[in-house]
């Protein structure tokens, strides 16, 4: 496989895009990975499960803004340059 | 002038951050205040750590800075400096070197300022500092690691020390002229093979950047994702990354010399001295870092989980290193 910096870029976006669709309460509720669904438990060893949630909605949390930024630049780029 | 030089530094500025577009109203402000203080900050020698390193450089006379910031304060008078310095005879001239010089010092301030945002330039600046005893030593260790007996940092005062004192310490340097060579290689082999072309050399740097890249971004998600709290930073990450581009080197070059048969030698050996000295590397920063803290039930999965890691990642370098060498010596 032969990588261009540029397949890099997208591939990141990509995988941002995916995480960024996840609606909270239709879907990640209802398979249980909800934010408010962690295992609460104060001690000292979180688990990968609410690992990966607070991944996830940190990820929703502050990637929102700059995505709509990127994808419009992505779409206009694209649009005139094909 | 006022407009002229404040076009020049936004320039200057503007080319270093010209992808962060929300810069230009918050690059203002420190700006002005900025120019105001900077005589004064200049005033004194610039501090090296004196832990990082030693000044080995000429020292020029100590009039030139003098000249340079009196000759500053002069600018806005009527004279031209042409008394203040005496090193060209057309006070035009002088004053335009002077001019130029001390813009382009503000430019390269303000870049240093934007960079120092985003990553700590000093911290930088320590896996950079390396000597030639260091890279022989640390060159042989890569490709033979069985005979080293301790593979502890150590540490001076709670900080690490640098690579110049301590061979176990990752660096920066290494990674980067491998790297480097390595694209050199590439295109020779392809030259040899006359399938060479400019493309194809800017192919085969981003496509190792890219792995590497990969590389670091699946070891940092596996090590949130398992709550390893292992002082490996970002730069520590890459720099092991960055390690396994000598045995890419040592690949190619056997491959080169000797033919097919000397590629899967080269490579056999490379990728087991490498796995050897990432195992051996890993182990005291992932396996035993905090282990007090576990305590209970959890601590019987976490040496467990952390084992898989780093044998994962010493497992993946034989597979990178063929994948990016074979095309190469076909």
């Amino acid at each position: 496989m032969a990588f261009t910096l540029y397949a890099l870029i997208q591939t990141a976006i990509l995988c941002v895009n995916a995480i960024a669709v996840l609606h909270e309460e239709r879907f990640l509720s209802k398979i249980g990975w909800g934010a408010d669904q962690g295992t609460g438990g104060f001690g000292d060893e979180p688990g990968i499960k609410s690992q990966l949630m607070n991944l996830i909605r940190s990820v929703r949390t502050v990637m929102r803004v700059p995505l709509i930024i990127v994808n419009s630049v992505c779409i206009i780029l694209l649009l005139l340059f094909g | 002038m006022i407009q002229l030089q404040k076009a020049f530094y936004q320039s200057c500025g503007g080319g270093a951050v010209c992808w962060k577009v929300f810069a230009s109203d918050t690059m203002d402000l420190p700006h002005h205040g900025y120019r105001a203080t900077k005589p004064r900050a200049r005033a004194a020698p610039p501090s090296a750590d004196p832990v990082l390193f030693e000044d080995t450089s000429f020292s020029g006379p100590p009039v030139a800075p003098q000249g340079y910031y009196s000759a500053e304060y002069n600018m806005g008078g009527a004279t031209g400096g042409g008394g203040v310095n005496n090193l060209f005879t057309d006070p035009m001239a002088s004053a335009a070197v002077m001019y130029g010089s001390s813009l382009a010092s503000q430019g390269k301030d303000m870049v240093n300022k934007e960079i120092s945002r985003f990553m700590s330039v000093n911290k930088l600046k320590y896996f950079f500092t390396v000597d030639t005893k260091y890279v022989m030593r640390k060159l042989f260790l890569l490709m033979f690691p069985y005979t080293h007996q301790d593979w502890e940092l150590r540490y001076h005062r709670d900080s690490p020390l640098t690579p110049k004192h301590d061979v176990n310490a990752p660096d920066l340097y290494i990674p980067t002229m491998a790297f480097i060579t390595y694209i050199l290689l590439a295109g020779m082999a392809l030259g040899i093979q006359k399938r060479f072309s400019p493309e194809v050399l800017g192919l085969c740097a981003s496509t190792a950047l890219v792995w590497v890249v990969i590389e670091v971004l699946v070891m940092l998600l596996g090590l949130y994702l398992l709550t390893v709290h292992s002082d490996l930073s970002t730069f520590d990450l890459i720099a092991y990354s960055g390690y396994k581009y000598v045995g890419m080197i040592f690949t190619v070059l056997g491959g080169l010399l000797f033919g097919t048969d000397g590629y899967f030698v080269a490579l056999a050996w490379s990728s087991c001295a490498l796995m050897f000295f990432i195992v051996r590397s890993l182990r005291t920063k992932i396996l035993s870092s905090l282990s007090s803290d576990s305590m209970g039930a959890g601590a019987t999965a976490k040496p467990h989980v952390r084992l898989y890691i780093t044998v994962a990642t010493a497992a993946f370098q034989p597979l990178i290193i063929y994948w990016l060498t074979s095309h190469l010596v076909r």
